[in-house]
């Protein structure tokens, strides 16, 4: 069975088309499509297995990364609005990924974790200002974790690189926290380098909370992650290659193909 | 916003009490920086918004929006209503933007604002800083406008309690101006030229007026504007594309037809390349990447804007390098970018700092972040590029941006036909970079604010995105007949110079603004950034506004292209200009200048004793143009689009400098670009040929060191000069170009693309210094299989370490006579031609047939600097015997030489022992030898025969390596990212 995957840009998506390669490296189909063009379908997500978020500047970062992206999608062009679209879509057995601001967007929109929206709003986590102040961008390691989306490789360590200014995870409260933990969403955790816990800076680039790196939602089909598996695809890409033997597909890869694995299999 | 009397929803965002704020303690420690006293400081992100909205839509804005509601609370007042409450022992800081100065944030907030159904029609976005300090409110002014604002651009106030509002700039009537310049004579005619800031020479203003004699009119101020433009040297490059008269060391004069057309396209002509597709005419070089793709490449600069507002200046630098790239053919993406900055020292004392001058660190601070804010935000990886130090900088910093764009091969041809609609995409226009050229002095005057206002720019990258991403698209289903980006000059030269063939009418009342009021020369001729002018034949214009729809891309259909042969302008149903384009373009007088070289008198110093050599290549490590620049490079992202082969740093540690960048764009394929640079301003201070010559050899070094094929290599030159009309420094200049002209010939490596940059001069005293001459090459190569390319660090204990290439001596404008302090000394590097390129391709060869398992290219500092890198890059350390080094003949065989040379075309290899016979085979005839292996400890050990000359540890060498930059990386955690 073919997978069909749609792939969501607004203006300053820009890791778009090295997600729709690492999707198609693993035999789905792919349309990449402007917000834009969602907003003004009736049917945005019919005959689609996996809807994709990448990275970038959507909006430019303007006010708070992926906040201007996650407004417009409560646009309705036609019917409800696209988040609430995307909502059913996820409902109906859609998968769902976000990489860097695709995760900030989907945080934004409160689509992860997917608590209900109560009196304080949508948002029980988020992702705010990297704990240095700046954009940096360098390599980390990641374990993951055992958490309710079962694509995640859990106990597996996966690296690739980081590059984003405002990826600090942090949640409303401890008590938040520790339900997101309890709820087995957090699914990565930045470590060292050899692989242990706890990992400090620059081992942790933004100073997130518990080291966490990425999370799934409650339903365990959406998986929203910092760092960019669409850049550990090729064994040329890690920052050591010519130092190893090994031509294996980077670890990166594993994320993208699990996933299109367990949209293979019907979820 | 129109009425500076309305009031406003004025609501400031700060992070939660308790939290991190990255932004106050960045404010706070650059003040302390500058001597100020202060306690704390707490950073705001502040909004206006329409006044007329309730206070529950304020307040729905605020909490839906513009604060997050895990990390941030906001405050929200009307600007009516009593201030806030603050700290009483704070003071308040707010940072405004002039009238006119692009605000990006705001477009994208009324954008949100309008999904939550909250209509404003004005928003605006200002800083806020609460400080606690025992400064006066003067002083903490003193040092804020030294850090926090630019006042070129900004406002900034302390303790006010209504910040001061923006507003638009002010609006002009239309009246159609006609200029008397028929009867003009000689210094009339200067005068007209200087009043109307056209920059134009009394022979050239007389070939203007003659040109409106024998048409019996006067010209209209737009059509005087335009041919300014036109026949401007930026546009029309008169001084490299004109005449000269040569005389070189008190040789006969030489006439020089064109010192372009005789030197740099002469090269190109001469080593005919059929891999060349389209060389010097388009807005970037091109170059065959494989059956179905080629790649464009273009290195410009933006060195005053940079020197003014370091940010904007290079941010619209990079920028207008990425629109030239885009409108390469009709549309390249842009895949890969390359900055080089060359600044005064960081740690500059305050009283060596001319008036006038932002300090270095500042500039540098400024530039680094413009870069990092518009290529991050493009999407562009950002894998190559370098900082150069010098006092001859402090007051002209030179900025260059490269970068490179991917491209079907049929989309290089582009050609207008008569009937093609002209369309505008992206950007609107404000008066954004008319630099009061076309206002007179009475009006100058009332606008002088909004003049240093929009001098200098803000880009908007993701209005040049959304234009990218459109245009993109619009090649792809074969809708755009030609293209080309609007950069000086702005629509004048962008439709004047797509027109020249055929001719165009344009409707100037049609090009969207950003505000009200302008005139219509003002239209004409702003350089606001992030256009596109595109030519479409009727029948696809339809689709083509309906992909910028989706890509939510203003475009806009400005007229027609004409067979007329006629550029006319029209404004309102009113003809406001009607040019013959033969005369715009072909009508400017050709100067012959006067060119002269002398050679300077050169002496040597004393060479350093065989004891302190060890800590001068401690110090060179040290030294900024060495010195690491991971921590800028980390601010970059070089990653971005999924391509990054060879990244800028190397080796276990990830701490190695690279000698270039690899990428492989096309997804799935082998195939790869190679970029590298060479730089050398120290050598032109002796022979402006060694400064011609080593920038070649150095930028063709790095691609060889990397797996690039030097057979498959072509360059771009830039030039950043003096006043040329000056013959001592023309005459530098035809002496570097000659040499560039003979390596690249004798290298059979064609120039592609270039630009210069000249009136680079400062002021000491009464006398006009120029910066140093400064000929940068960048370097692009196609690499067949990037699983073939080499790092420079080294891999494992045991193996050879070969050093290719004689050595000769030349310590001149050498580094270490630079961290010796004696001066420039004598010899600059010059190239052997025939030996440099049988080294280039030698090592390729042995690259290629996977004998090394390093390489590594000597330059600053040569192989002490080297063979350092590559040990504490690779946490390996070694021993060399410099006994063995090939030296050329007749170069003393002494120590300080062998390890600090600077001579060209050398590199050093990791060899396993097993290769050293297959190694001598493709080496042949380029003399080499091993000097030492790679060992199992932690020290680097260089003897001299039996004569131990030093043994350092590699942690000591990367510890130093990683300290050139105390003075900028002080914030960062550790001192080095």
């Amino acid at each position: 069975m073919t997978v069909r995957a749609i792939l969501m840009r607004a203006p300053g998506t820009n890791c778009d088309r090295e997600l729709v390669y690492a999707f198609e490296r693993c035999g789905a189909r792919v349309e990449l499509l402007t917000l834009q063009q969602l907003l003004e379908s009736s049917d945005p997500f019919g005959g689609a297995a996996i809807v994709g978020f990448p990275g970038g500047f959507s909006y430019g970062d303007d006010v708070a990364s992926g906040k201007i992206f996650a407004i417009e999608m409560q646009k309705s062009a036609t019917g409800a609005p696209l988040a609430e679209k995307l909502t059913k879509f996820i409902d109906r057995g859609g998968l769902a990924i976000g990489v860097c601001n695709g995760f900030q967007v989907l945080v934004k929109s409160g689509i992860l974790p997917g608590y209900a929206p109560d009196a304080s709003g949508i948002q029980h986590v988020t992702l705010t200002n990297n704990r240095s102040g700046r954009f940096e961008e360098r390599w980390v390691a990641m374990r993951g974790v055992a958490c309710r989306a079962e694509f995640v490789p859990a106990g597996e360590l996966l690296e690739m690189p980081s590059a984003h200014g405002e990826g600090q995870f942090m949640a409303r409260d401890e008590a938040t926290l520790q339900k997101l933990v309890d709820d087995r969403l957090v699914a990565l955790r930045y470590v060292t380098k050899d692989g242990r816990e706890p990992a400090a800076y620059p081992d942790n680039p933004n100073g997130s909370v518990l080291g966490i790196a990425g999370i799934c939602d409650l339903r365990g089909r959406v998986l929203g992650l910092m760092p960019h598996p669409e850049r550990n695809v090729e064994f040329w890409h890690h920052p050591q290659w010519t130092r190893r033997p090994e031509r294996d597909d980077g670890t990166g890869f594993r994320i993208i193909k699990n996933l299109v694995d367990q949209a293979r299999k019907g979820n | 916003m129109t009425d500076p009397h309305a009031s406003f929803w004025q609501i400031e965002v700060a992070v939660r009490p308790g939290l991190p704020d990255p932004e106050g303690e960045g404010a706070q420690f650059e003040l302390r920086e500058l001597g100020a006293d202060v306690r704390t400081a707490r950073a705001y992100r502040g909004y206006f918004i329409d006044g007329a909205l309730t206070r529950a839509q304020a307040e729905r804005a605020a909490n839906l929006l513009l604060a997050d509601p895990i990390s941030e609370s906001a405050r929200i007042r009307n600007t009516n209503d009593k201030p806030f409450v603050i700290d009483p022992d704070a003071r308040r800081i707010d940072i405004i933007r002039k009238p006119g100065v692009m605000d990006p944030v705001a477009a994208s907030v009324s954008l949100a604002l309008e999904a939550l159904n909250i209509q404003s029609a004005h928003v605006a976005t200002f800083r806020c800083f609460e400080i606690v300090t025992s400064c006066g409110a003067e002083a903490l002014r003193a040092a804020a406008t030294k850090t926090l604002a630019n006042e070129t651009i900004e406002l900034l106030t302390i303790d006010r309690s209504n910040p001061p509002l923006p507003f638009d700039p002010a609006a002009r009537a239309f009246k159609r101006l006609t200029i008397s310049i028929r009867a003009l004579e000689g210094a009339a005619l200067d005068k007209l030229s200087a009043d109307m800031c056209l920059s134009l020479t009394r022979l050239e203003m007389e070939a203007v007026r003659d040109h409106y004699r024998s048409l019996d009119r006067e010209p209209s101020d737009a059509e005087l504007e335009t041919i300014a433009q036109t026949w401007s040297e930026h546009c029309k490059h008169k001084t490299l594309r004109g005449p000269c008269d040569y005389i070189e060391n008190g040789a006969a004069p030489r006439r020089i037809d064109s010192i372009l057309g005789e030197t740099i396209v002469k090269a190109t002509e001469t080593v005919r390349k059929d891999w060349c597709l389209s060389v010097f005419v388009d807005n970037a070089g091109v170059i065959a990447f494989d059956e179905r793709h080629a790649v464009c490449f273009k290195v410009e600069t933006h060195n005053h804007p940079s020197a003014i507002e370091p940010y904007g200046g290079a941010g619209t630098g990079i920028g207008g390098v990425i629109r030239d790239v885009v409108g390469t053919g009709v549309g390249a993406r842009p895949i890969a970018s390359t900055d080089i900055f060359c600044v005064g020292p960081a740690d500059l004392t305050e009283e060596k700092l001319p008036r006038g001058t932002l300090h270095p660190s500042r500039v540098l601070r400024g530039v680094i972040s413009g870069v990092r804010d518009y290529g991050n935000r493009m999407g562009i990886p950002t894998i190559n590029g370098g900082v150069f130090v010098d006092n001859g900088y402090i007051s002209n910093p030179l900025v260059f941006c490269g970068t490179v764009g991917l491209m079907p091969r049929e989309a290089v041809r582009k050609e207008v036909k008569p009937g093609d609609l002209i369309i505008m995409i992206g950007g609107r226009t404000g008066r954004d970079g008319i630099h009061g050229a076309t206002f007179s002095s009475v009006e100058l005057h009332e606008e002088s604010q909004t003049v240093s206002a929009t001098a200098v720019q803000i880009g908007d990258p993701i209005t040049e995105k959304k234009a990218t991403e459109a245009i993109l698209r619009a090649r792809d289903e074969k809708l755009l007949r030609s293209l080309t980006d609007c950069g000086a000059g702005g629509l004048s030269s962008a439709i004047g110079e797509l027109a020249e063939d055929t001719g165009a009418e344009v409707f100037l009342e049609r090009v969207p603004l950003k505000y009200a009021g302008l005139r219509y020369d003002e239209i004409w001729i702003s350089e606001a950034q992030e256009r596109m002018v595109a030519a479409v034949a009727p029948e696809h214009a339809e689709r083509l506004l309906q992909i910028c729809r989706e890509e939510q891309a203003e475009a806009t259909i400005l007229g027609t292209f004409t067979n007329t042969k006629r550029l006319l302008l029209k404004y309102q149903n009113e003809v406001v200009g009607d040019l013959d384009l033969h005369f715009l373009h072909k009508g400017v007088p050709r100067v012959v200048r006067q060119a002269v070289y002398n050679s300077p008198a050169e002496s040597d110093p004393a060479p350093p004793r065989d004891s302190e050599l060890g800590s001068l290549l401690l110090q060179i490590l040290s030294s900024p143009n060495v010195a690491s620049k991971e921590w800028i490079v980390r601010r970059y992202d070089h990653e971005v689009q999924g391509t990054s082969v060879i990244k800028p740093f190397v080796g276990v540690r990830r701490d190695g400098p690279s000698d270039g960048a690899v990428i492989a764009p096309v997804y799935g394929s082998p195939r790869g670009v190679a970029l590298g640079n060479g730089l050398n301003p120290r050598y032109g201070q002796l022979d402006p040929a060694a400064l011609a010559e080593s920038s070649i050899d150095e930028a063709m070094r790095n691609i060889v060191a990397i797996g690039g094929d030097p057979d498959r290599t072509a360059i771009l030159d830039n030039y950043c000069w003096g006043n040329c009309n000056k013959p001592d420094r023309l005459g530098g200049l035809v002496r570097a170009s000659e040499a560039a002209r003979d390596l690249a010939i004798a290298y059979e490596t064609p120039f592609i693309s270039g630009k210069d940059s000249l009136n680079n001069e400062y002021r000491v005293g009464g006398e006009s210094i120029p910066i140093p001459p400064t000929f940068l090459v960048s370097a692009i190569s196609i690499v067949e299989d990037v699983s073939r390319c080499m790092t420079m660090d080294f891999k494992e204990a045991g193996n050879a370490i070969v050093i290719v290439g004689p050595t000769r001596d030349e310590l001149g404008g050498s580094h270490l006579h630079l961290v010796r302090n004696v001066g420039f000394g004598k010899s600059a590097p010059r190239v052997d031609a025939s030996l440099g390129r049988a080294a280039l391709r030698g090592v390729a060869r042995a690259l290629r047939e996977g004998l090394a398992r390093a390489c590594h290219d000597l330059s600053e500092g040569g192989l002490a600097v080297a063979v350092a890198e590559m040990a504490f890059a690779g946490d390996i350390g070694a021993v060399l015997d410099l006994h063995n080094i090939p030296l050329a003949m007749g170069t003393d065989a002494r120590v300080d030489l062998k390890l600090f040379s600077e001579s060209n075309s050398r590199f050093l290899l990791e060899v396993p022992k097993a290769n050293l016979e297959k190694l001598r085979a493709a080496l042949i005839g380029v003399p080499h030898a091993a000097i030492g292996e790679t060992t199992g400890g932690r020290e680097l050990k260089i003897s001299d025969g039996r004569k131990e000359i030093f043994n350092i540890p590699i942690d000591e060498l990367r510890k130093y390596y990683k300290s050139g930059f105390p003075a900028m990386t002080a914030r960062v955690p550790g001192g080095v990212l």
